[in-house]
């Protein structure tokens, strides 16, 4: 019999999921979907979808990582034993993600250490695409490794894989309790110093000042909810994973709160640390704020290193910029292999050092196509399509079956006649209402059948507009142009393996019994 | 800053870091019983 690992504390527990949540998109994302989506009026679409999709889906798969106590595939198959599938799906995402996420936060670790003597020099664009990246002309152009970027990806898997082989309490629960601290003081003394840089407050008055006719564009409801779906690592098999782990007596409903509120008010801190700094570097360049925002990628390594190289102690800014992105990325990082992990050890009942060691090897391989010279691309395409045919579909469809088609008893013992129909005993057929009680009995805050609500009608709304929007549209033009081939190899195919692989694990591996 | 640029910064932050903290204080005010 296979004992399963838990939590040491509940602030590991909190930490862990936090540093799950909190990545880099957090820094180098909010910023822009705020400043360019109504600015302050923003947070109006944000906090409503935030209280409508992304705090009760993230409750929803804590209570039923908690409640049937498994990773991913294992917590799917104890609901209805043919949806094992959806697990595996989620779990092969997650996959995905860590091959080419790991990449990013090598460039991050490389970067740390150029920040020591500005190293990217006056043209940070011809720096990062030419010099350190040395982008080929396109997706299948991938002769010749990008060294430095390899050696970074060596290490950040080393990390990972020593503290997904040391365990939950050990490795897991110990590292977020050293990033996380870490993170949270590197952003408050860049946030001190950017607010108090000149031109500072003009920078932040462009991302919060309010432009309120943006609530009535439907364009900045989209954005608002794929920014909080995106942001708290919710359908791609963490948190379910993670939740798993939580002893008996867990207050569920405030982890959830909390994991989701902390992330959300990370990135508000990063937003207007990261628009002080902007408003800084318009002001050196004699430029408006709007000519130097930007986001992603191109904020983050080519944006900021010009902006540090105008700021006073500016090595010292840099590396603790990158290296708050190397923690935010980390932490993350290993959420999304532990979730891998998870579903192997529960599957075929193998040792964790040996599935972690497995793991790790096989995931860097397959990382190696992002260190190419054509990596970018490829990890441009990949992430565009895992995201938003991997993890919205898994999404959708994981709402939809828990909130109308699950249920935790069979109907006939669920359904009297003799009672009135009422709402909340036509809910009390379904998974969710079974979930709610669950996480109100262990919880000191309860939640409402206003949860029940969003699951049912909210969520699958707003994920269906995202899921389908994002296929029309993807189906009337190349994303970003690309070769058709690329989006063909890259993308499409990708989406529809990960899923006939979940079917084929679906009838694979023995299932130990989780205690 | 412009009114309505500091209205959304201090709401934004109330909101997140606000309910952050009520939640906490509930988690601490329950492991201390």
């Amino acid at each position: 019999m296979y004992q399963r690992e838990q939590w040491g504390t509940r602030l590991g527990f909190v930490l862990a999921a936090v540093g799950s949540a909190i990545g880099l998109g957090n820094i180098w994302r909010f910023p822009y979907m705020a400043y360019d989506n109504g600015g302050g009026a923003f947070l109006i679409p944000y906090f409503f979808a935030l209280l409508t999709a992304g705090i009760p889906i993230i409750i929803l798969e804590f209570g039923i990582g908690h409640k049937y106590k498994g990773s991913t595939p294992v917590t799917f198959s104890k609901i209805v034993q043919k949806w094992e599938w959806l697990g595996w799906w989620q779990v092969f995402i997650a996959f995905v993600i860590s091959i080419y996420y790991v990449v990013v936060i090598s460039w991050a670790l490389n970067y740390m250490l150029l920040a020591l003597n500005l190293g990217w020099g006056d043209s940070t664009k011809k720096f990062f695409f030419q010099d350190f990246l040395q982008i080929s002309s396109s997706p299948f152009e991938f002769v010749g490794i990008v060294w430095p970027v390899l050696a970074g990806s060596v290490v950040i898997w080393f990390v990972t894989w020593l503290v997904l082989y040391s365990g939950v309490k050990r490795g897991i629960e110990l590292a977020n309790k050293i990033f996380m601290p870490i993170l949270f003081v590197l952003l408050l003394i860049m946030l001190f110093r950017s607010v108090t840089l000149e031109g500072a407050t003009d920078g932040i008055q462009w991302l919060f000042r309010p432009d309120f006719s943006a609530i009535l564009n439907f364009k900045v409801w989209t954005a608002a909810y794929g920014q909080i779906f995106f942001t708290l690592s919710i359908c791609f098999a963490i948190m379910i994973t993670y939740s798993s782990y939580l002893p008996g007596k867990s207050d569920i409903n405030n982890n959830g709160l909390m994991t989701a509120l902390i992330n959300c008010g990370f990135s508000l801190l990063a937003g207007i640390m990261v628009f002080g700094v902007l408003g800084n570097m318009a002001v050196e360049q004699g430029v408006m704020v709007k000519d130097v925002v930007d986001s992603g990628v191109g904020l983050a390594f080519v944006t900021i290193p010009k902006a540090v190289n105008f700021l006073p102690a500016s090595s010292f800014f840099g590396f603790m910029f990158f290296l708050a992105l190397v923690c935010a990325g980390l932490s993350s990082m290993i959420s999304i292999t532990e979730a891998g992990c998870s579903a192997l050890i529960d599957s075929f009942g193998c040792s964790r050092k040996k599935i972690a060691s497995l793991f790790s090897l096989v995931g860097f391989f397959c990382s190696l196509v992002f260190m190419t010279r054509s990596g970018l691309y490829i990890l441009d395409i990949v992430d565009h399509f895992i995201n938003n045919f991997g993890i919205v579909f898994a999404g959708l469809v994981e709402v939809i079956l828990m909130a109308w088609f699950f249920r935790s008893e069979p109907f006939e013992e669920l359904f009297d006649p003799k009672k009135p129909l009422r709402w909340s005993t036509l809910e009390s057929l379904f998974l969710t209402e079974s979930i709610r009680e669950h996480t109100n009995s262990i919880s000191d805050i309860k939640i409402g059948m206003w949860w029940n609500f969003c699951l049912k009608f909210i969520t699958p709304i707003v994920l269906g507009v995202m899921a389908f929007g994002n296929l029309i549209g993807d189906f009337r033009e190349n994303y970003e142009g690309y070769p058709f081939w690329a989006l063909v190899i890259f993308g499409w195919l990708l989406v529809i393996l990960i899923i006939v692989l979940s079917v084929v694990m679906q009838h694979s591996g023995k299932k130990e019994k989780i205690l | 800053m412009t009114v309505g640029a500091i209205i959304m910064l201090i709401l934004g932050l109330g909101v997140t870091w606000g309910g952050a903290a009520v939640c906490l204080t509930i988690a601490l005010r329950n492991y201390s019983k």
